[in-house]
């Protein structure tokens, strides 16, 4: 503020200065002169004086340790602060696009995956709220529409150590239904989700959510609960008062500090698509084992995992519906991972027919942005039809992609 | 087994897991992103104290997962100690957010980013692009391995132990003082051993040591990696070998994280030698505190320098 006056002060003089026509008379000039001159003397006291406080507030900033033994470091860190963007610009939120380009081989009789097809562009937008909320919205941009992945607002610090979610969000049932397409080790998934949990859109809906942990020293446990509006791929309600809810119990566990255990189990009900109020229950329960050795984390890593899910409507009579998938991992390479998939699951709307299929998939990844990966798919439809297909899937990533959950 | 009573077992066992009692130490909970942090944090803290880290010393600090299990850690923790300068940024975040703990948000008083007072080196200048690896846009964060950023990260920790915990403050700087005294006493030391090798010239993996090769006079005249983050290609590896006869470069200084065959292929063709050394505080058992960690890399170093080439 002082600053920015002295120059001002100067041209103010400088103005008078040759404006003042007056200025040949001797007495008037001398007086002026010495007016001057002490103008002159108050600004250069002012002005040395500014410069030894901003000396000092420079020191500080340079090392805000009141320098132990040492003398300051000669870099400025606080430099960094002042970052080449505008200040507003330092509020945009992380901006992040994921292209996801999957093309096909093979004869399928039930249509299936395009030959070639960008599947998905997703453009992520996340960024804090307030002290008290962060927001996370995702995008996707499919060949033939444009929706809300997910769009949600998270409280993370409420009383009682609960976590709330409100938005639109994918449900917490059980691991892959959670999960982006972008981070399944799959180009697709797996048959128990496209027969009984909605297919790749899954279950997703506008809701809120509730979750806590339960703090102890053997395991990390964690409760969520859902309410949704209840329309999605799998439920459909007629009436406000048709919500759907979904409830998930998890449990982690660390064997050593390269092993690790992962237990779920979920529970969802809603109104379906049957009408006269019929609703479909869906239970499911997850397993995960994990390994990966801390000195050769980005080398090797080894996962096997299954998924087990029911879905029961309540307008058929008759056993519910069943399906799963089990998969296993193998990092061979830093860059290299293999996988094996089996799936199994009867139809939703008819359990009696049953599909299965085999999975081979080898992904290479030439950094944590980009991958390229191949599926060989075998798939037994219960209704006759047999297939085999080849997938392949590039997939890109720019900009700032928060990370992802565990 | 039917389907609900699956899903009803596990919903009786879990509440019964979770009802053990929680633990709670003495004096404040501290939470460490790295080993070295946690390793200042206990010679300022000492008994008033407790003190937790994240990663382990012989992990790749970029890559850590984000494991349920430092949920449960941060949950409980009144200071969160963070490297910072992006360090973190692939896991730390979904952490914090999932820690349902508002003292050590970003942002609060129970959050220390521990990098606001050290000196910070390759901060890149102009338009940077992922073209260029996994560059650290703002600045290279192992600046802890500089033992006068050491004992700055300690003052900071000490500043902010005594507002959290103002009773103990005469304790905390007594402590720091303490360690101030015998950090320098080291220094003299590590100085005296590595003043013969001023200037010698070395070859790392990754662009861990900037801090550390600035501090004892060493010159770094190319990396393992091509880039930050991308692994060992053929041709840079001919050119790096090339390089290395033409300025008699014979070391070459790997974290315990990366893969030995491409350095030590490098070094038969050069007739150099691979020098794996501790970039954190725990990366190997002789390296148990702050002093150890430079002990024990300036001994390895000056050691391979008296045996090797040179």
């Amino acid at each position: 503020m002082v600053r920015a006056r002295t120059p001002f002060l100067f041209s103010f003089v400088l103005v008078v200065l040759f404006t003042n026509p007056s200025f040949a008379q001797t007495s008037e000039a001398d007086r002026l002169k010495a007016e001057l001159e002490a103008l002159r003397l108050e600004f250069s006291n002012r002005i040395a004086e500014l410069e030894a406080r901003l000396k000092a507030v420079e020191n500080a900033a340079a090392q805000p340790a009141p320098a132990p033994v040492e003398a300051p470091p000669p870099a400025l860190p606080t430099q960094m602060s002042a970052a080449p963007s505008s200040s507003s610009k330092m509020f945009n939120p992380d901006v992040a696009a994921i292209g996801d380009f999957i093309g096909a081989v093979g004869k399928s009789p039930g249509g299936g995956e395009p030959s070639l097809q960008l599947h998905e562009a997703e453009l992520s937008l996340q960024a804090v709220v307030d002290p008290y909320a962060r927001a996370d919205v995702y995008l996707t941009f499919g060949p033939d529409e444009v929706g809300i992945e997910e769009a949600f607002v998270t409280f993370p610090t409420l009383p009682g150590g609960l976590l709330m979610k409100v938005g639109k969000f994918r449900d917490a049932f059980g691991k892959i239904n959670a999960a982006h397409n972008h981070v399944l080790p799959f180009t697709e998934r797996p048959l128990m989700t496209q027969n009984l949990l909605g297919g790749e859109e899954g279950l997703g809906d506008s809701g809120v959510s509730v979750s806590r942990i339960f703090p102890n020293n053997f395991a990390f446990i964690e409760a969520t609960g859902q309410v949704f509006q209840g329309n999605s791929e799998i439920f459909k309600a007629e009436k406000r008062a048709d919500l759907a809810y979904v409830g998930h119990l998890r449990g982690y566990r660390d064997l050593t500090e390269s092993t690790n255990i992962d237990l779920g189990g979920s529970f969802a009900q809603g109104h379906n698509d049957a009408g006269g109020g019929d609703t479909t229950r869906l239970w499911g329960a997850d397993a995960t084992f994990r390994y990966r050795p801390l000195r050769r984390s980005i080398y090797t890593h080894f996962l096997a995992r299954t998924e087990v899910a029911w879905s029961r409507r309540s307008e058929l009579s008759g056993p519910s519906a069943f399906g799963a998938y089990g998969y296993l991992e193998y990092q061979f390479a830093r860059r290299w991972t293999s996988g094996l998939r089996l799936d199994t699951a009867e139809r939703a709307t008819d359990p009696s027919i049953r599909d299965r299929g085999a999975s081979f998939l080898l992904t290479y990844a030439p950094s944590e942005f980009s991958l390229v990966r191949g599926q060989y798919r075998h798939t037994r439809r219960g209704d006759g039809p047999r297939s085999n297909e080849f997938l392949f899937q590039f997939l890109f990533s720019i900009g700032a992609h928060g990370a992802h959950p565990f | 087994m039917s389907p609900r009573s699956a899903v009803l077992a596990l919903a009786v066992v879990a509440p019964l897991l979770a009802a053990a009692p929680e633990a709670r130490a003495a004096g404040l909970k501290v939470v460490a992103t790295t080993e070295d942090l946690a390793a200042l944090a206990r010679e300022v803290g000492g008994d008033r104290i407790s003190v937790e880290s994240i990663a382990r010393g012989y992990q790749d600090p970029h890559f850590v997962e984000a494991k349920p299990s430092f949920i449960l850690k941060l949950h409980s923790a009144d200071l969160l100690v963070v490297v910072g300068r992006e360090l973190e940024i692939g896991w730390l975040p979904p952490l914090l957010q999932q820690s349902r703990n508002e003292k050590i948000q970003v942002g609060s008083k129970g959050y220390l980013d521990a990098s606001l007072n050290v000196r910070i080196l390759d901060i890149p200048q102009g338009q940077i692009t992922r073209a260029m690896g996994d560059v650290h846009p703002l600045g290279n964060p192992h600046y802890w391995l500089d033992p006068g950023n050491g004992r700055r990260i300690a003052q900071a920790i000490q500043a902010k132990l005594t507002e959290l915990q103002p009773a103990d403050g005469a304790y905390f700087g007594q402590r720091f003082a303490d360690f101030d005294k015998r950090l320098a006493e080291a220094e003299k030391g590590w100085d005296a051993t590595m003043a013969p090798f001023k200037g010698t010239k070395v070859v790392t993996y990754h662009r861990s040591w900037p801090n550390f090769v600035e501090r004892f006079g060493l010159d770094v005249i190319g990396y393992v990696e091509p880039k930050p983050g991308i692994p060992p290609s053929p041709q840079h590896t001919i050119d790096l070998i090339g390089e290395m006869k033409k300025v008699k470069a014979t070391i070459i200084l790997v974290e315990p994280y990366f893969d030995l065959k491409t350095p030590q292929s490098v070094a038969r063709e050069t007739g150099g030698k691979v020098v794996v050394l501790a970039p954190s505080v725990g990366g190997v058992k002789e390296a148990a505190d702050y002093i150890q960690l430079f002990n024990y890399n300036v001994g390895l170093i000056a050691g391979a320098l008296k045996g090797g080439g040179k």
